[in-house]
Protein backbone atom coordinates (compact mmCIF):
# COMPACT_ATOMS: atom_id res chain seq x y z
CA UNK A 1 0.00 0.00 0.00
CA UNK A 2 1.53 3.27 -0.96
CA UNK A 3 0.12 5.88 1.62
CA UNK A 4 0.72 9.40 0.72
CA UNK A 5 0.24 12.22 3.41
CA UNK A 6 -0.47 15.96 2.70
CA UNK A 7 0.89 17.55 5.58
CA UNK A 8 1.15 21.31 6.16
CA UNK A 9 3.43 22.77 9.20
CA UNK A 10 1.50 25.54 11.05
CA UNK A 11 1.72 27.87 14.57
CA UNK A 12 0.54 26.14 17.37
CA UNK A 13 -2.81 25.97 18.19
CA UNK A 14 -2.05 28.10 21.42
CA UNK A 15 -0.37 30.62 19.98
CA UNK A 16 -1.34 34.15 20.30
CA UNK A 17 -2.00 36.26 16.56
CA UNK A 18 -1.02 39.19 15.71
CA UNK A 19 -0.83 40.99 12.57
CA UNK A 20 1.76 42.74 11.12
CA UNK A 21 2.64 45.75 9.43
CA UNK A 22 1.48 44.99 5.82
CA UNK A 23 -2.00 44.45 7.46
CA UNK A 24 -1.67 40.77 5.64
CA UNK A 25 0.16 38.52 7.48
CA UNK A 26 1.02 37.21 10.33
CA UNK A 27 3.74 38.32 12.83
CA UNK A 28 5.86 35.37 12.84
CA UNK A 29 8.70 36.00 15.18
CA UNK A 30 7.40 34.42 18.48
CA UNK A 31 5.69 31.39 16.73
CA UNK A 32 6.20 28.11 17.72
CA UNK A 33 5.53 25.60 14.30
CA UNK A 34 3.80 22.33 14.58
CA UNK A 35 2.44 19.64 12.22
CA UNK A 36 -1.36 20.63 11.75
CA UNK A 37 -2.95 18.75 14.29
CA UNK A 38 -5.90 17.42 11.63
CA UNK A 39 -2.22 16.28 9.62
CA UNK A 40 -0.99 14.84 12.67
CA UNK A 41 -3.73 12.16 12.71
CA UNK A 42 -2.92 11.85 8.91
CA UNK A 43 0.39 10.63 9.56
CA UNK A 44 -0.81 8.28 12.36
CA UNK A 45 -3.58 6.88 9.76
CA UNK A 46 -1.35 6.06 7.44
CA UNK A 47 1.39 4.62 9.83
CA UNK A 48 -1.67 2.04 10.76
CA UNK A 49 -2.59 1.50 7.51
CA UNK A 50 1.72 0.93 6.54
CA UNK A 51 1.46 -1.61 9.85
CA UNK A 52 -2.05 -3.71 8.52
CA UNK A 53 -1.26 -3.82 4.36
CA UNK A 54 2.62 -3.09 4.50
CA UNK A 55 3.79 -0.42 2.48
CA UNK A 56 5.09 3.07 2.68
CA UNK A 57 4.70 6.33 4.05
CA UNK A 58 5.24 9.43 1.96
CA UNK A 59 5.03 12.97 3.51
CA UNK A 60 4.35 15.81 1.16
CA UNK A 61 4.54 19.22 1.69
CA UNK A 62 4.35 22.75 0.21
CA UNK A 63 5.98 25.07 2.35
CA UNK A 64 9.25 27.43 3.13
CA UNK A 65 12.59 25.77 4.61
CA UNK A 66 10.84 25.65 7.97
CA UNK A 67 8.35 23.00 7.32
CA UNK A 68 11.53 20.56 7.29
CA UNK A 69 10.97 20.42 10.97
CA UNK A 70 7.58 18.99 10.58
CA UNK A 71 8.62 16.53 7.95
CA UNK A 72 11.23 15.48 9.91
CA UNK A 73 8.63 14.73 13.07
CA UNK A 74 6.77 12.65 11.10
CA UNK A 75 9.83 10.90 9.81
CA UNK A 76 10.12 10.41 13.33
CA UNK A 77 6.81 9.12 14.04
CA UNK A 78 7.64 6.22 11.34
CA UNK A 79 6.62 7.68 7.95
CA UNK A 80 9.14 6.43 5.26
CA UNK A 81 10.15 9.62 3.28
CA UNK A 82 9.52 13.40 3.28
CA UNK A 83 8.92 15.93 0.11
CA UNK A 84 9.41 19.32 0.35
CA UNK A 85 8.35 21.75 -2.34
CA UNK A 86 9.76 24.43 -1.71
CA UNK A 87 9.52 27.65 -4.41
CA UNK A 88 9.49 31.42 -4.37
CA UNK A 89 5.98 30.88 -6.71
CA UNK A 90 4.55 28.84 -4.53
CA UNK A 91 4.52 30.99 -1.83
CA UNK A 92 2.11 33.19 -3.60
CA UNK A 93 -0.31 30.94 -4.51
CA UNK A 94 -3.83 30.49 -2.57
CA UNK A 95 -5.47 26.92 -1.80
CA UNK A 96 -6.23 26.46 -4.97
CA UNK A 97 -2.75 27.11 -6.19
CA UNK A 98 -1.13 25.14 -3.95
CA UNK A 99 -3.28 21.96 -4.63
CA UNK A 100 -2.52 22.39 -8.25
CA UNK A 101 1.08 21.94 -6.64
CA UNK A 102 0.23 18.62 -4.86
CA UNK A 103 -1.68 17.23 -7.73
CA UNK A 104 1.64 17.89 -9.83
CA UNK A 105 3.81 16.43 -7.61
CA UNK A 106 1.43 13.01 -7.06
CA UNK A 107 1.75 12.59 -10.66
CA UNK A 108 5.30 11.79 -10.25
CA UNK A 109 4.75 9.46 -6.86
CA UNK A 110 2.74 6.17 -6.72
CA UNK A 111 0.01 6.48 -4.18
CA UNK A 112 -3.07 3.94 -3.51
CA UNK A 113 -4.53 6.46 -0.90
CA UNK A 114 -3.78 10.36 0.24
CA UNK A 115 -4.94 11.65 3.39
CA UNK A 116 -5.29 14.88 4.13
CA UNK A 117 -6.17 16.99 7.02
CA UNK A 118 -10.18 17.89 6.83
CA UNK A 119 -8.49 21.87 7.59
CA UNK A 120 -5.19 23.38 8.12
CA UNK A 121 -5.55 25.13 11.20
CA UNK A 122 -3.90 28.43 10.05
CA UNK A 123 -5.68 29.09 6.70
CA UNK A 124 -9.34 27.18 7.88
CA UNK A 125 -9.77 26.50 4.24
CA UNK A 126 -11.24 23.08 4.34
CA UNK A 127 -9.93 23.04 0.68
CA UNK A 128 -6.57 21.98 -0.45
CA UNK A 129 -7.36 17.70 0.12
CA UNK A 130 -10.54 17.59 -1.71
CA UNK A 131 -9.28 20.19 -4.29
CA UNK A 132 -6.74 17.78 -4.98
CA UNK A 133 -8.71 14.58 -5.42
CA UNK A 134 -10.80 16.37 -7.96
CA UNK A 135 -7.77 17.70 -9.87
CA UNK A 136 -6.40 13.55 -9.47
CA UNK A 137 -9.65 12.37 -11.05
CA UNK A 138 -10.04 9.89 -7.63
CA UNK A 139 -12.56 9.92 -5.56
CA UNK A 140 -12.24 12.05 -2.01
CA UNK A 141 -14.24 11.26 1.51
CA UNK A 142 -14.38 14.21 3.57
CA UNK A 143 -14.32 14.36 8.08
CA UNK A 144 -13.50 10.63 8.39
CA UNK A 145 -13.31 9.43 11.57
CA UNK A 146 -13.20 5.28 10.85
CA UNK A 147 -11.79 3.71 7.66
CA UNK A 148 -11.28 -0.03 6.35
CA UNK A 149 -9.16 -0.90 3.50
CA UNK A 150 -10.04 -4.52 1.94
CA UNK A 151 -10.12 -5.51 -1.56
CA UNK A 152 -8.64 -2.54 -3.47
CA UNK A 153 -11.63 -0.61 -1.44
CA UNK A 154 -11.71 2.25 1.45
CA UNK A 155 -15.18 2.05 3.40
CA UNK A 156 -15.09 5.31 5.26
CA UNK A 157 -17.31 6.66 8.31
CA UNK A 158 -17.68 10.18 7.77
CA UNK A 159 -19.35 12.74 10.12
CA UNK A 160 -22.13 14.79 9.10
CA UNK A 161 -24.35 16.90 11.58
CA UNK A 162 -26.12 14.91 13.68
CA UNK A 163 -24.52 11.72 12.80
CA UNK A 164 -22.18 9.41 10.90
CA UNK A 165 -22.18 8.10 7.21
CA UNK A 166 -20.52 5.45 5.31
CA UNK A 167 -19.49 5.53 2.22
CA UNK A 168 -17.34 3.36 0.07
CA UNK A 169 -14.60 4.03 -2.72
CA UNK A 170 -11.98 2.10 -5.18
CA UNK A 171 -8.89 2.80 -4.34
CA UNK A 172 -6.94 5.58 -5.27
CA UNK A 173 -8.78 7.45 -3.00
CA UNK A 174 -8.71 10.34 -0.89
CA UNK A 175 -10.05 10.91 2.67
CA UNK A 176 -10.00 13.83 4.83
CA UNK A 177 -9.74 13.58 8.59
CA UNK A 178 -11.98 14.20 11.75
CA UNK A 179 -10.77 13.89 15.56
CA UNK A 180 -11.99 10.48 16.89
CA UNK A 181 -10.02 8.98 13.89
CA UNK A 182 -6.86 8.01 16.21
CA UNK A 183 -4.88 9.47 18.98
CA UNK A 184 -1.56 10.57 17.36
CA UNK A 185 1.22 8.72 18.62
CA UNK A 186 4.51 10.46 19.95
CA UNK A 187 8.08 10.62 17.90
CA UNK A 188 10.27 8.08 20.46
CA UNK A 189 13.77 8.49 21.20
CA UNK A 190 14.79 5.79 18.62
CA UNK A 191 12.43 7.61 16.35
CA UNK A 192 13.72 10.88 16.34
CA UNK A 193 17.62 9.18 15.24
CA UNK A 194 16.51 7.17 12.22
CA UNK A 195 14.14 9.87 10.88
CA UNK A 196 17.93 11.60 10.56
CA UNK A 197 18.77 9.35 8.13
CA UNK A 198 16.04 9.05 5.80
CA UNK A 199 14.94 10.58 2.60
CA UNK A 200 13.76 14.28 2.66
CA UNK A 201 14.20 15.15 -0.71
CA UNK A 202 13.65 19.48 -1.49
CA UNK A 203 12.23 20.28 -4.85
CA UNK A 204 11.28 23.18 -7.00
CA UNK A 205 8.58 23.64 -8.88
CA UNK A 206 10.80 22.60 -12.24
CA UNK A 207 11.78 19.88 -10.63
CA UNK A 208 7.93 18.30 -10.59
CA UNK A 209 7.32 19.56 -13.92
CA UNK A 210 5.18 22.64 -13.66
CA UNK A 211 5.54 25.97 -14.72
CA UNK A 212 4.74 28.49 -12.12
CA UNK A 213 3.16 30.36 -15.13
CA UNK A 214 0.36 27.34 -15.55
CA UNK A 215 -0.72 28.33 -11.54
CA UNK A 216 -2.23 31.51 -13.24
CA UNK A 217 -3.70 34.13 -11.40
CA UNK A 218 -4.71 33.09 -7.58
CA UNK A 219 -9.02 33.88 -8.40
CA UNK A 220 -8.77 34.60 -4.16
CA UNK A 221 -7.09 38.08 -2.83
CA UNK A 222 -6.91 38.60 1.24
CA UNK A 223 -7.63 42.16 0.84
CA UNK A 224 -6.59 42.28 4.81
CA UNK A 225 -6.38 40.96 8.05
CA UNK A 226 -8.02 42.12 11.68
CA UNK A 227 -8.55 41.00 15.03
CA UNK A 228 -11.72 40.07 15.90
CA UNK A 229 -13.72 42.54 18.14
CA UNK A 230 -12.55 42.30 21.73
CA UNK A 231 -15.34 40.79 23.80
CA UNK A 232 -16.40 42.80 26.44
CA UNK A 233 -16.17 40.23 29.36
CA UNK A 234 -15.30 40.05 32.96
CA UNK A 235 -18.72 41.00 34.41
CA UNK A 236 -19.32 39.10 37.37
CA UNK A 237 -22.90 38.44 38.34
CA UNK A 238 -23.60 38.97 42.12
CA UNK A 239 -25.74 37.52 44.72
CA UNK A 240 -25.22 36.47 48.33
CA UNK A 241 -26.59 33.11 47.50
CA UNK A 242 -26.23 30.64 44.62
CA UNK A 243 -29.96 31.25 43.75
CA UNK A 244 -29.80 34.59 44.11
CA UNK A 245 -27.12 34.52 41.49
CA UNK A 246 -28.84 32.36 39.16
CA UNK A 247 -32.13 34.23 39.69
CA UNK A 248 -30.01 37.30 38.43
CA UNK A 249 -28.25 35.53 35.51
CA UNK A 250 -31.31 34.11 34.46
CA UNK A 251 -33.20 37.85 34.39
CA UNK A 252 -30.07 39.39 32.93
CA UNK A 253 -30.43 36.74 29.93
CA UNK A 254 -33.80 37.34 29.74
CA UNK A 255 -34.55 40.99 29.90
CA UNK A 256 -30.85 43.08 28.94
CA UNK A 257 -29.18 40.21 26.52
CA UNK A 258 -32.64 38.99 25.06
CA UNK A 259 -31.64 35.63 24.27
CA UNK A 260 -34.42 33.20 26.09
CA UNK B 1 -24.89 37.47 -14.57
CA UNK B 2 -26.82 36.31 -11.82
CA UNK B 3 -26.84 34.45 -8.26
CA UNK B 4 -27.13 30.91 -8.11
CA UNK B 5 -27.69 29.45 -4.01
CA UNK B 6 -27.88 25.45 -3.71
CA UNK B 7 -30.16 24.64 -1.51
CA UNK B 8 -29.56 22.01 1.52
CA UNK B 9 -32.15 19.18 2.05
CA UNK B 10 -31.91 16.00 4.35
CA UNK B 11 -34.79 13.36 3.30
CA UNK B 12 -36.47 16.31 2.27
CA UNK B 13 -36.22 18.44 4.66
CA UNK B 14 -34.25 21.61 4.21
CA UNK B 15 -31.26 22.58 6.61
CA UNK B 16 -31.48 26.17 8.51
CA UNK B 17 -28.35 26.65 6.27
CA UNK B 18 -30.28 26.78 3.32
CA UNK B 19 -32.88 29.62 4.24
CA UNK B 20 -29.55 31.33 5.45
CA UNK B 21 -27.20 31.08 2.16
CA UNK B 22 -30.48 32.00 0.34
CA UNK B 23 -31.11 35.16 2.02
CA UNK B 24 -26.94 36.27 1.58
CA UNK B 25 -27.85 35.02 -1.74
CA UNK B 26 -31.08 37.60 -2.23
CA UNK B 27 -28.67 40.25 -0.30
CA UNK B 28 -25.44 39.38 -2.81
CA UNK B 29 -28.24 39.46 -5.94
CA UNK B 30 -30.30 42.97 -4.58
CA UNK B 31 -25.82 44.91 -4.50
CA UNK B 32 -25.43 43.60 -8.04
CA UNK B 33 -29.04 44.44 -9.17
CA UNK B 34 -29.50 40.57 -10.73
CA UNK B 35 -31.50 37.76 -9.96
CA UNK B 36 -31.82 35.11 -7.53
CA UNK B 37 -31.88 31.58 -8.99
CA UNK B 38 -32.24 28.75 -5.89
CA UNK B 39 -31.19 24.98 -6.60
CA UNK B 40 -32.43 22.29 -4.97
CA UNK B 41 -30.92 18.71 -5.60
CA UNK B 42 -31.98 15.20 -4.27
CA UNK B 43 -34.37 12.77 -5.24
CA UNK B 44 -38.25 13.46 -4.73
CA UNK B 45 -37.39 16.94 -3.67
CA UNK B 46 -39.59 18.91 -6.11
CA UNK B 47 -42.58 19.44 -3.45
CA UNK B 48 -40.72 20.85 -0.96
CA UNK B 49 -38.68 23.20 -3.81
CA UNK B 50 -42.05 26.29 -3.98
CA UNK B 51 -40.98 27.08 -0.24
CA UNK B 52 -37.70 28.65 -1.10
CA UNK B 53 -39.32 31.63 -2.94
CA UNK B 54 -40.10 32.47 0.97
CA UNK B 55 -36.31 33.65 1.16
CA UNK B 56 -35.95 35.26 -2.22
CA UNK B 57 -35.56 32.81 -4.85
CA UNK B 58 -36.63 34.17 -7.99
CA UNK B 59 -36.37 31.09 -10.00
CA UNK B 60 -35.85 27.40 -8.31
CA UNK B 61 -34.61 25.02 -10.49
CA UNK B 62 -34.95 21.30 -9.60
CA UNK B 63 -32.39 18.56 -10.40
CA UNK B 64 -33.81 15.62 -9.44
CA UNK B 65 -32.92 12.49 -9.80
CA UNK B 66 -33.24 8.96 -7.76
CA UNK B 67 -29.22 9.02 -7.95
CA UNK B 68 -28.93 12.21 -6.02
CA UNK B 69 -30.59 10.65 -3.00
CA UNK B 70 -28.09 10.60 -0.24
CA UNK B 71 -24.86 13.51 -0.27
CA UNK B 72 -22.27 11.72 -3.17
CA UNK B 73 -19.10 14.16 -3.90
CA UNK B 74 -18.95 13.14 -7.31
CA UNK B 75 -22.49 12.56 -8.56
CA UNK B 76 -23.45 16.44 -6.71
CA UNK B 77 -20.41 17.83 -8.34
CA UNK B 78 -21.23 16.31 -11.75
CA UNK B 79 -25.26 18.06 -11.17
CA UNK B 80 -24.15 21.65 -9.95
CA UNK B 81 -21.35 21.78 -12.34
CA UNK B 82 -23.85 21.03 -15.44
CA UNK B 83 -26.69 23.79 -13.49
CA UNK B 84 -23.48 26.33 -13.27
CA UNK B 85 -22.78 25.48 -17.08
CA UNK B 86 -26.51 26.10 -17.71
CA UNK B 87 -27.16 29.42 -15.62
CA UNK B 88 -23.73 30.98 -16.28
CA UNK B 89 -23.90 32.79 -12.54
CA UNK B 90 -21.44 35.30 -11.19
CA UNK B 91 -21.65 33.84 -7.83
CA UNK B 92 -22.74 30.72 -6.60
CA UNK B 93 -23.51 30.69 -2.76
CA UNK B 94 -23.96 27.43 -0.25
CA UNK B 95 -23.97 27.07 3.22
CA UNK B 96 -20.38 25.57 4.79
CA UNK B 97 -21.85 22.28 6.68
CA UNK B 98 -20.38 19.40 6.19
CA UNK B 99 -21.89 18.71 2.81
CA UNK B 100 -20.98 22.47 1.47
CA UNK B 101 -17.86 22.51 2.40
CA UNK B 102 -17.18 19.18 0.48
CA UNK B 103 -18.75 20.01 -2.53
CA UNK B 104 -17.68 23.84 -2.78
CA UNK B 105 -13.90 22.50 -2.42
CA UNK B 106 -14.47 20.15 -5.05
CA UNK B 107 -16.40 22.79 -7.29
CA UNK B 108 -14.02 25.27 -6.94
CA UNK B 109 -11.13 22.93 -8.15
CA UNK B 110 -13.46 21.80 -11.12
CA UNK B 111 -14.56 25.00 -12.12
CA UNK B 112 -10.73 26.81 -11.37
CA UNK B 113 -13.20 29.04 -9.49
CA UNK B 114 -12.38 31.25 -6.53
CA UNK B 115 -13.78 30.43 -3.15
CA UNK B 116 -14.24 32.02 -0.06
CA UNK B 117 -15.06 29.09 2.43
CA UNK B 118 -16.59 29.50 6.05
CA UNK B 119 -17.80 32.91 5.36
CA UNK B 120 -19.28 35.36 8.37
CA UNK B 121 -19.68 38.19 6.37
CA UNK B 122 -20.24 39.31 2.46
CA UNK B 123 -20.31 42.05 0.38
CA UNK B 124 -20.08 43.21 -2.78
CA UNK B 125 -17.39 45.25 -4.49
CA UNK B 126 -17.72 46.44 -7.83
CA UNK B 127 -19.60 43.14 -9.35
CA UNK B 128 -17.33 41.18 -6.92
CA UNK B 129 -17.37 39.18 -4.06
CA UNK B 130 -15.37 40.68 -0.71
CA UNK B 131 -15.63 38.12 2.42
CA UNK B 132 -15.01 38.07 5.32
CA UNK B 133 -13.83 34.92 6.87
CA UNK B 134 -12.41 33.74 10.67
CA UNK B 135 -8.36 32.04 10.06
CA UNK B 136 -6.56 30.79 13.16
CA UNK B 137 -9.41 29.12 14.70
CA UNK B 138 -10.84 32.58 14.75
CA UNK B 139 -8.15 34.76 16.33
CA UNK B 140 -8.04 36.58 12.93
CA UNK B 141 -10.70 38.36 10.56
CA UNK B 142 -10.01 37.99 7.07
CA UNK B 143 -11.29 40.30 4.44
CA UNK B 144 -10.64 37.62 0.88
CA UNK B 145 -12.17 39.47 -2.60
CA UNK B 146 -12.79 36.66 -4.94
CA UNK B 147 -12.27 37.71 -8.97
CA UNK B 148 -13.54 35.18 -12.14
CA UNK B 149 -16.30 33.56 -12.75
CA UNK B 150 -18.53 31.55 -11.08
CA UNK B 151 -16.99 33.00 -7.74
CA UNK B 152 -18.03 30.88 -4.98
CA UNK B 153 -18.95 31.61 -0.96
CA UNK B 154 -19.82 28.75 1.40
CA UNK B 155 -21.49 30.61 4.74
CA UNK B 156 -20.72 29.14 8.00
CA UNK B 157 -23.84 27.94 10.10
CA UNK B 158 -25.67 30.24 12.24
CA UNK B 159 -23.34 33.51 10.74
CA UNK B 160 -25.73 34.75 8.75
CA UNK B 161 -29.36 36.05 9.40
CA UNK B 162 -32.19 34.96 7.86
CA UNK B 163 -34.55 37.06 5.79
CA UNK B 164 -37.88 36.31 4.62
CA UNK B 165 -38.91 38.46 1.19
CA UNK B 166 -41.81 36.18 -0.64
CA UNK B 167 -41.56 35.97 -4.30
CA UNK B 168 -43.84 33.90 -6.23
CA UNK B 169 -40.86 32.05 -8.12
CA UNK B 170 -41.07 29.94 -10.56
CA UNK B 171 -40.62 26.48 -10.96
CA UNK B 172 -38.26 24.69 -13.01
CA UNK B 173 -37.40 20.80 -13.68
CA UNK B 174 -33.98 20.30 -15.14
CA UNK B 175 -32.64 16.98 -16.67
CA UNK B 176 -29.86 15.61 -14.94
CA UNK B 177 -27.38 13.20 -15.40
CA UNK B 178 -25.57 12.28 -12.18
CA UNK B 179 -23.23 10.43 -14.21
CA UNK B 180 -21.67 7.13 -13.13
CA UNK B 181 -20.29 7.89 -9.11
CA UNK B 182 -17.27 6.26 -7.78
CA UNK B 183 -18.50 6.33 -4.59
CA UNK B 184 -20.87 3.91 -3.05
CA UNK B 185 -23.60 4.96 -0.19
CA UNK B 186 -23.50 2.06 2.28
CA UNK B 187 -25.40 2.97 5.68
CA UNK B 188 -26.37 6.55 7.56
CA UNK B 189 -27.01 6.88 11.34
CA UNK B 190 -28.60 9.98 12.58
CA UNK B 191 -29.38 10.60 16.20
CA UNK B 192 -32.36 12.46 15.48
CA UNK B 193 -33.36 13.48 19.09
CA UNK B 194 -30.03 15.35 19.41
CA UNK B 195 -29.62 19.46 18.02
CA UNK B 196 -26.31 19.53 16.14
CA UNK B 197 -24.41 21.67 17.45
CA UNK B 198 -23.21 23.90 14.65
CA UNK B 199 -26.92 24.59 14.15
CA UNK B 200 -27.58 25.22 17.64
CA UNK B 201 -29.36 28.22 18.84
CA UNK B 202 -28.17 27.55 22.25
CA UNK B 203 -25.64 25.59 23.53
CA UNK B 204 -24.55 24.46 27.54
CA UNK B 205 -21.20 23.08 27.31
CA UNK B 206 -19.35 20.78 30.22
CA UNK B 207 -15.84 20.64 30.68
CA UNK B 208 -12.99 18.78 33.23
CA UNK B 209 -15.08 20.59 36.06
CA UNK B 210 -17.91 18.43 35.47
CA UNK B 211 -15.58 15.94 37.24
CA UNK B 212 -17.06 12.81 35.41
CA UNK B 213 -19.47 11.54 32.89
CA UNK B 214 -22.65 12.13 34.45
CA UNK B 215 -23.82 15.47 32.26
CA UNK B 216 -27.47 15.41 33.55
CA UNK B 217 -26.68 18.67 35.04
CA UNK B 218 -25.73 20.49 31.88
CA UNK B 219 -28.49 18.56 30.12
CA UNK B 220 -31.43 18.99 31.80
CA UNK B 221 -30.42 22.57 31.28
CA UNK B 222 -30.03 22.38 27.26
CA UNK B 223 -33.06 20.92 27.74
CA UNK B 224 -34.85 23.44 29.37
CA UNK B 225 -33.30 26.10 27.05
CA UNK B 226 -34.23 23.83 23.73
CA UNK B 227 -30.07 23.76 23.53
CA UNK B 228 -27.43 21.28 22.11
CA UNK B 229 -24.50 20.30 24.38
CA UNK B 230 -21.24 20.36 24.34
CA UNK B 231 -17.77 19.74 25.62
CA UNK B 232 -14.22 20.56 25.97
CA UNK B 233 -11.43 18.30 25.00
CA UNK B 234 -10.84 17.45 28.22
CA UNK B 235 -14.24 16.14 29.13
CA UNK B 236 -13.73 14.41 25.38
CA UNK B 237 -10.39 13.13 25.99
CA UNK B 238 -11.52 11.75 29.53
CA UNK B 239 -14.10 9.35 27.62
CA UNK B 240 -16.57 11.25 29.30
CA UNK B 241 -18.58 12.35 25.99
CA UNK B 242 -18.12 11.62 22.49
CA UNK B 243 -15.89 13.63 19.84
CA UNK B 244 -18.70 15.16 18.11
CA UNK B 245 -19.16 17.29 21.01
CA UNK B 246 -16.10 18.66 21.21
CA UNK B 247 -16.24 22.58 20.88
CA UNK B 248 -12.89 23.94 19.62
CA UNK B 249 -9.97 24.37 17.56
CA UNK B 250 -9.76 20.93 16.72
CA UNK B 251 -13.19 20.14 17.32
CA UNK B 252 -16.40 22.21 16.02
CA UNK B 253 -16.76 26.01 15.99
CA UNK B 254 -20.04 27.00 17.06
CA UNK B 255 -22.09 29.95 16.48
CA UNK B 256 -24.65 30.37 18.99
CA UNK B 257 -26.58 33.01 20.29
CA UNK B 258 -26.08 32.33 23.86
CA UNK B 259 -23.08 29.71 25.00
CA UNK B 260 -23.13 28.83 28.81
CA UNK B 261 -19.53 27.06 29.37
CA UNK B 262 -19.06 24.83 32.98
CA UNK B 263 -16.69 23.93 34.64
CA UNK B 264 -14.79 24.65 31.33
CA UNK B 265 -11.34 26.74 32.10
CA UNK B 266 -11.27 28.68 28.80
CA UNK B 267 -8.51 27.36 27.14
CA UNK B 268 -7.01 29.50 23.92
CA UNK B 269 -8.13 26.47 22.14
CA UNK B 270 -11.35 26.37 22.91
CA UNK B 271 -12.16 30.24 22.74
CA UNK B 272 -11.51 29.53 19.37
CA UNK B 273 -14.11 27.03 18.85
CA UNK B 274 -17.09 29.77 20.75
CA UNK B 275 -15.67 33.21 20.72
CA UNK B 276 -18.48 34.41 17.67
CA UNK B 277 -21.11 33.25 19.88
CA UNK B 278 -23.38 36.49 20.65
CA UNK B 279 -23.46 35.76 24.48
CA UNK B 280 -21.13 33.91 26.44
CA UNK B 281 -21.57 32.61 30.36
CA UNK B 282 -19.52 31.08 32.34
CA UNK B 283 -19.91 29.15 35.63
CA UNK B 284 -16.53 28.00 36.59
CA UNK B 285 -15.48 27.99 40.91
CA UNK B 286 -12.82 29.60 40.06
CA UNK B 287 -13.48 33.21 39.81
CA UNK B 288 -9.31 33.50 38.14
CA UNK B 289 -10.04 30.92 35.35
CA UNK B 290 -9.22 33.05 31.89
CA UNK B 291 -13.21 32.53 30.73
CA UNK B 292 -14.55 34.45 32.67
CA UNK B 293 -12.38 37.56 30.48
CA UNK B 294 -14.51 36.49 27.43
CA UNK B 295 -17.31 35.75 29.13
CA UNK B 296 -20.04 38.52 29.04
CA UNK B 297 -22.29 37.21 32.32
CA UNK B 298 -19.95 35.71 35.02
CA UNK B 299 -20.97 33.36 37.41
CA UNK B 300 -18.16 31.92 40.09
CA UNK B 301 -19.27 29.21 42.22
CA UNK B 302 -19.51 25.50 42.04
CA UNK B 303 -21.34 24.36 38.97
CA UNK B 304 -23.41 21.55 40.45
CA UNK B 305 -25.22 24.08 42.97
CA UNK B 306 -25.56 26.92 40.38
CA UNK B 307 -26.31 24.91 37.30
CA UNK B 308 -29.45 23.28 38.56
CA UNK B 309 -30.81 26.43 40.00
CA UNK B 310 -30.66 27.89 36.36
CA UNK B 311 -32.55 25.60 35.70
CA UNK B 312 -34.89 26.28 37.47
CA UNK B 313 -34.86 30.20 36.99
CA UNK B 314 -35.23 29.72 33.09
CA UNK B 315 -38.14 27.08 33.20
CA UNK B 316 -39.84 29.71 35.24
CA UNK B 317 -39.00 32.33 32.68
CA UNK B 318 -39.93 30.16 29.99
CA UNK B 319 -42.84 28.81 31.53
C1 LIG C 1 -3.38 20.85 19.50
C2 LIG C 1 -4.40 21.12 20.56
C3 LIG C 1 -5.72 21.27 20.19
C4 LIG C 1 -6.71 21.50 21.15
N1 LIG C 1 -8.01 21.65 20.74
C5 LIG C 1 -8.96 21.88 21.68
C6 LIG C 1 -10.33 22.04 21.30
O1 LIG C 1 -10.70 21.94 20.12
N2 LIG C 1 -11.24 22.27 22.26
C7 LIG C 1 -10.92 22.37 23.60
O2 LIG C 1 -11.81 22.58 24.43
N3 LIG C 1 -9.64 22.21 23.98
C8 LIG C 1 -8.67 21.96 23.06
N4 LIG C 1 -7.38 21.77 23.48
C9 LIG C 1 -7.11 21.62 24.94
C10 LIG C 1 -7.02 22.92 25.70
O3 LIG C 1 -5.68 23.39 25.62
C11 LIG C 1 -7.40 22.70 27.18
O4 LIG C 1 -6.57 21.71 27.72
C12 LIG C 1 -8.85 22.29 27.39
O5 LIG C 1 -9.73 23.13 26.66
C13 LIG C 1 -9.20 22.35 28.87
O6 LIG C 1 -10.49 21.84 29.09
P1 LIG C 1 -11.32 22.28 30.38
O7 LIG C 1 -11.48 23.75 30.40
O8 LIG C 1 -12.54 21.45 30.42
O9 LIG C 1 -10.39 21.75 31.57
P2 LIG C 1 -9.51 22.56 32.61
O10 LIG C 1 -8.60 23.51 31.94
O11 LIG C 1 -8.95 21.54 33.52
O12 LIG C 1 -10.57 23.44 33.39
C14 LIG C 1 -11.55 22.93 34.25
C15 LIG C 1 -12.23 24.12 34.89
O13 LIG C 1 -13.32 23.67 35.68
C16 LIG C 1 -13.39 24.44 36.86
N5 LIG C 1 -14.10 23.63 37.85
C17 LIG C 1 -13.68 22.48 38.43
N6 LIG C 1 -14.64 22.00 39.26
C18 LIG C 1 -15.67 22.88 39.21
C19 LIG C 1 -16.93 22.94 39.86
N7 LIG C 1 -17.34 21.99 40.71
N8 LIG C 1 -17.74 23.99 39.59
C20 LIG C 1 -17.34 24.96 38.71
N9 LIG C 1 -16.16 24.94 38.07
C21 LIG C 1 -15.33 23.91 38.33
C22 LIG C 1 -11.95 24.73 37.20
O14 LIG C 1 -11.87 25.91 37.99
C23 LIG C 1 -11.33 24.92 35.81
O15 LIG C 1 -11.36 26.28 35.41
C24 LIG C 1 -6.37 21.56 22.53
C25 LIG C 1 -5.04 21.43 22.90
C26 LIG C 1 -4.05 21.21 21.95
C27 LIG C 1 -2.63 21.08 22.38
N1 LIG D 1 1.07 23.70 1.91
C1 LIG D 1 0.55 22.47 2.06
N2 LIG D 1 1.33 21.37 1.91
C2 LIG D 1 0.82 20.13 2.05
N3 LIG D 1 -0.46 19.89 2.34
C3 LIG D 1 -1.28 20.94 2.51
C4 LIG D 1 -0.84 22.28 2.36
N4 LIG D 1 -1.88 23.10 2.58
C5 LIG D 1 -2.94 22.32 2.86
N5 LIG D 1 -2.59 21.01 2.81
C6 LIG D 1 -3.43 19.83 3.09
O1 LIG D 1 -4.80 20.17 2.91
C7 LIG D 1 -5.51 20.12 4.14
C8 LIG D 1 -6.55 21.21 4.18
O2 LIG D 1 -5.94 22.46 4.18
P1 LIG D 1 -6.73 23.83 3.93
O3 LIG D 1 -7.56 23.65 2.73
O4 LIG D 1 -5.66 24.85 3.78
O5 LIG D 1 -7.56 24.07 5.17
C9 LIG D 1 -4.42 20.19 5.19
O6 LIG D 1 -4.87 19.62 6.41
C10 LIG D 1 -3.30 19.40 4.54
O7 LIG D 1 -3.53 18.02 4.63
Amino acid sequence: MEIVVLLKQVPATESMIGIAEDGVSIKTADLKWVISPYDEFAVEEALRIKEAHGGKVIILTVGPDKATEAIRTALAMGADEGILINDPAALKCDGLGVARILAAALKAIPYDVVIAGQRAVDDDNYLVGTAVAELLGIPNISVVNKQEINDGKIRCRRTIEGGVVVIEAPLPALFTTQRGLNEPRYASLPGIMKAKKKPLATKTLADIGLDAAELGEPKTKLVSLQLPPERKGGRMVEGETAAEKAATLVRLLAEEAKVL
Amino acid sequence: MSVLAIAEQRDGHYRKITYEALSEGRRIADGMGTDLTALVIGSGVETAAGELGKYGADKIIVADHPRLVEYLTDAYTTVVAGVIAEVDPQVVIMGASTQGKDLAARLAARLNAGLAMDCVAVRVDDGNIVATRPLYGGKVLAEVALSGKPQIVATRPNAISIAESAKAAAIEKTAVDPGESKLQFVEKTLETEKVELTEADIIVSGGRGMGGSDYSLVEALAAALGGAVGASRSAVDEGWRPHSDQVGQTGKVVSPNLYIACGISGAIQHLAGMSSSKVIVAVNKDAEAPIFAKADYGVVGDLFEIVPLITEEVKKVRG
